[in-house]
């Protein structure tokens, strides 16, 4: 392709705070339509915003996280136009003084490379409400459960050259904000929501091609597929000769294609000024530092630290920091079994495909980190071979007690006893003398195929509690 | 009656009447003369008698403070609980809030009884008290003059003793211009010193909840009870308050007073230079010292605040919208249709006037030459004032051009009305206290001495007024309208 698609996001990140950004009402998702509304989210008369402390400290957390500068006077300002989710006719935002100023994040590509990315920065700001178009028959209602929303919106610069370097920002800024546990981070309510802003240009050009944006993208998925089709759009236009309209747009999942939004409101002048009702928000280097000082160990550091003290390699200390949750589990498990790379290696397989297989999050898991732990240990002491782990692994998963009395109960036990394994071996050896001539006959290729044979005997004569590894090696000596 | 709040505080405590027969007294005075006033929107006789019985009780129980069954009003801007809430505007006229501004709960706390909700310009622009939906307000003292606004209804109401006190609203001389046209005494406190809770938004940078009452003592003693931090107001001001009733009769001697040139000037009116000058002589005897300063900045005063007043306004009122509450048009054909509509017919010219000039000012590629050049201004303004109070303790001027004018006199030309708060505006500009009180009569209207104090300092400008009250006889006369003839 002749062009270089250049990306820039705007991530609408909503913080975890109990209550509104300046109001006490709960922030809790799915409730009744209005049942989280109070005169302050309603624009009654004579109300007035009190900025919410916590949202200032996880903007702050989150400067300090991507090594940010912090704004140590920051400003809201009023953000005005008519709109009925808006009751105030203002949305309180910040404008020329946000609270995080510049800063960038690094990520790493599905290729090992890294790459950098420019925050531009990010400002506090209260989410507006909901129109329901389809609740009430010939009219539209509105739900001012979400106005008031703390949202964190974060800017990044236009450094982004593929959709895959997009989602990759995504996801990485995902796992960074659940670690410092500013925000939940989930994408289906409308946690984390995405603006594209995207253009294209030719090769080697300097200057940027026009862009249009793309508003509300909420998932990684409809973000890869909403910039593909709006370089494929951008690019069918360039080539035919023709220009890019500046414009918001919107994707359509269904249809896999962005649709412009048509809105009259254009050249919207916001007409921004300080809210006269809010004083700037200071902070002293004092609070600035203590906010540091609650900063948890982030995913780059704790993925070095894996990597080091576990001795594991870049795909298992990527995948096992991916989320806070995940790393922790690993951590534990690791500790109580004794050895960090069958842990990781438990987790990453057979834990992560009963997680997908039964959707839910590693925090729902039946199975605890001291009971893998505790299978791990029963591994390593040959207790358990490999197959029987995994029969041990379910029983845990379907809740039926702990590690050892699931052996137990089942009669797992490996039988290690080579005394008694010979028995078995040199009972099979004989009662099959046509494959023994077959074996003995054999190159080295087939041997080994005709081995599987004796072993598979073998367990079943031992009930799959023979150690095949032993059954192995004492099956070498018999048969040769 | 001319009754003060602690004398009638002492009647009550003595049994001579009690809260209950007080306000009935009031309520007939109402019934008897606001036909002809017009100060109250909305009168909550039977919210007032429960109030009144309550506190009655308390009196009984000896467990009440002096404002304790007083019949007081308020501003029609203050937020009331099942009582409607109009700001004189057509937009709020069928409005009933669900919640007290911390002003009402505050005076409500000291079981001080509310006779009904006061009238005033449209959400509280104005200097006439003629921009109201519910009617104009006349002037006591000279019905065919205005009282004054946006306060007038309050100012009214107190001048016609139809209440004891009333709260007022001040952005920009609400509430001195008011209490000068009406000879009675008010305060508009430092910005920040009253919350702003409840008390429907003008602009926000300068409203400022304050008090109007016959005399410095009951200003004193009702500001007392409204004043304070209020964790649910970002701009209110932890700023210790004090018992501004208990330190009245302190001597002025010695206080330093700000005379400024550029407030008595050519351009004051002889008549009103010699009435005010009379007033100063009395503070003089009392033993303050007069001392001439410059406040240069004074002529940026009124573009400043015609820009900022309005910007702000511009985008306060936008909650108005016909969507939530408040007036909706009949049969909207669209969203456009009903802000349109909903907006243009329930708000009034003025109002209207202000939010054009306020979108206006805040438009990109204005800003910078408006709102932003007002904002330098407003500095500029607070610099000066703060340069004078290294020198002074408080500084005087008249409270107002000229005592109060004809109804409709000024109303076909906004700027002339605008030119009445020149003497005004930039103590709200500066975020200062400023206090007005009768001085004497011009024409048998009364006119007032604007006092001006420093940020938080509300006490010395309740004493000078209180000491100059001791000496002066202005703020007891009563119009002849109540009197029968007598002064």
């Amino acid at each position: 392709m002749n062009w270089e698609v250049v990306i820039g996001l705007e991530v609408h990140l909503q913080l975890a705070t109990q209550s509104k950004i300046f109001s006490g009402s709960s922030t809790r998702f799915g409730a009744e339509p209005n049942t989280q509304a109070s005169a302050v989210d309603l624009a009654m008369p004579g109300m007035l915003p009190v900025l919410n402390e916590q949202a200032v400290r996880y903007a702050v957390l989150f400067g300090l996280g991507i090594g940010a500068e912090i704004g140590q006077r920051s400003v809201f300002d009023r953000k005005n136009y008519f709109y009925p989710d808006l009751p105030k006719g203002y949305q309180i935002s910040q404008f020329e003084q946000p609270i995080v100023g510049k800063g960038s994040f690094t990520v790493t590509l599905s290729d090992g490379t890294t790459k950098t990315i420019g925050i531009t920065r990010a400002h506090l700001e209260e989410d507006a409400g909901k129109s329901l178009h389809d609740a009430i028959p010939g009219a539209s209602g509105i739900d001012l459960n979400r106005a008031g929303t703390p949202l964190l919106e974060i800017v990044s610069e236009p450094d982004i050259r593929s959709a895959e370097e997009a989602v990759a920002y995504l996801k990485a800024l995902h796992t960074l904000v659940t670690y410092l546990g500013i925000s939940d981070g989930d994408m289906s309510q409308g946690s984390m929501r995405c603006d594209i802003n995207l253009s294209l240009r030719r090769r080697g050009v300097s200057e940027f091609g026009t862009r249009t944006e793309i508003k509300n993208v909420n998932s990684f998925r409809f973000v890869e597929r909403a910039i593909h089709s709006e370089i494929e759009r951008q690019s069918d236009i360039l080539e035919d000769g023709g220009v890019i309209i500046q414009e918001t747009r919107l994707y359509d999942a269904e249809r896999d294609e962005t649709r412009s939004m048509r809105s009259k409101e254009v050249a919207n002048d916001y007409r921004y000024f300080p809210d006269p009702d809010l004083l700037p928000v200071v902070l002293s280097d004092e609070t600035i530092e203590a906010i540091r000082a609650t900063l948890p160990e982030l995913p780059e550091a704790k993925r070095e630290r894996f990597k080091k003290q576990y001795g594991l390699g870049d795909y298992d200390a990527k995948a096992l920091c991916d989320s806070q949750a995940m790393a922790n589990y690993f951590e534990e498990t690791a500790n109580a079994g004794g050895d960090a790379k069958l842990a990781a290696n438990w987790m990453l397989s057979e834990l992560a495909a009963q997680l997908n297989a039964h959707n839910i999050d590693l925090g729902q898991a039946p199975v605890s980190a001291q009971q893998l732990g505790q299978l791990i240990i029963r591994i390593k002491d040959n207790t358990l071979s490999s197959k029987m782990a995994k029969q041990v692994f379910d029983a845990l998963w379907q809740g039926e007690g702990e590690v050892d009395a699931i052996i137990d109960q089942r009669g797992l036990k490996q039988v290690s006893d080579s005394g008694a394994l010979e028995g078995l071996v040199n009972e099979v050896v004989a009662a099959n003398p046509d494959q023994v001539a077959q074996y003995q006959a054999a190159d080295e290729g087939k041997q080994k195929k005709l081995l599987g044979f004796f072993v598979g005997q073998i367990m079943k004569a031992s009930k799959g509690q023979a150690n095949p590894k032993l059954v192995n090696e004492l099956l070498n000596k018999a048969l040769k | 009656m001319t009754a003060s709040i602690r004398s009638l505080a002492a009647d009550l405590r003595q049994g001579k009447t009690s809260a209950v027969e007080l306000t009935q007294e009031y309520l007939q005075r109402i019934a008897q003369f606001d036909d002809q006033l017009n100060s109250y929107i909305t009168l909550a006789p039977d919210r007032a008698l429960t109030q009144a019985q309550a506190a009655d009780e308390r009196i009984a129980n000896g467990d009440a403070s002096l404002l304790c069954g007083i019949p007081i009003a308020h501003k029609d801007l203050f937020c009331t609980r099942n009582l409607a809430t109009t700001c004189a505007s057509k937009m709020l006229a069928n409005f009933v809030s669900p919640y007290n501004a911390t002003v009402v709960e505050r005076i409500d706390a000291s079981g001080a009884v509310t006779l009904g909700k006061t009238n005033l310009d449209e959400f509280a622009m104005g200097s006439s008290n003629e921009n109201s939906f519910f009617g104009v307000v006349k002037n006591p003292w000279d019905l065919n003059c205005v009282p004054g606004g946006s306060s007038g209804g309050s100012a009214a109401a107190v001048a016609a003793e139809l209440c004891v006190a009333a709260t007022g609203t001040d952005t920009g001389g609400s509430i001195r211009q008011p209490a000068a046209f009406c000879g009675i005494t008010g305060l508009k406190p430092t910005y920040g010193r009253v919350s702003r809770l409840g008390m429907v938004a003008y602009a926000s940078s300068l409203d400022q909840g304050g008090v109007m009452a016959k005399s410095a003592d009951d200003c004193a003693i009702l500001l007392e009870a409204m004043a304070g931090f209020d964790p649910k107001d970002s701009t209110s001001s932890d700023h210790a308050t004090t018992h501004y009733s208990e330190q009245l009769n302190e001597s002025i001697a010695g206080l330093r007073i700000g005379i400024p040139r550029q407030y008595f000037n050519e351009q004051l009116d002889p008549k009103m230079t010699a009435l005010l000058q009379t007033a100063l002589v009395e503070l003089e005897k009392l033993g303050a010292q007069l001392i001439d300063i410059d406040l240069q900045q004074t002529a940026l005063a009124i573009p400043a605040y015609y820009i900022i007043a309005p910007a702000e306004a511009s985008t306060n009122l936008s909650r108005y919208d016909g969507v939530r509450y408040g007036y909706r048009c009949e049969n909207p054909t669209d969203l456009q249709d009903l802000y349109v509509r909903s907006r243009s017919e329930a708000f009034g010219e003025e109002v209207q006037r202000r939010i054009l000039v306020g979108t206006y000012s805040l438009s990109s590629g204005y800003y910078d030459a408006y709102y932003g050049q007002a904002q330098r201004a407003r500095r500029l303004i607070a610099e000066d004032f703060a340069k004078a109070f290294s020198q002074v303790d408080i500084i005087a001027s008249p409270t107002t051009p000229g005592p109060a004018f004809g109804l409709d006199s000024k109303t076909q030309d906004p700027v002339a009305m605008y030119l009445e708060d020149i003497y005004t505006l930039a103590v709200n500009l500066a975020g200062l206290p400023g206090l007005s009180m009768p001085a004497g009569f011009y024409d048998h209207r009364p006119v007032g001495l604007q006092l001006i104090g420093n940020h938080f300092d509300e006490a010395t400008l309740l004493r000078t007024a209180h000491q100059f009250q001791q000496t002066t006889d202005w703020h007891i006369r009563r119009p002849s309208l109540i009197s029968g003839g007598k002064a």
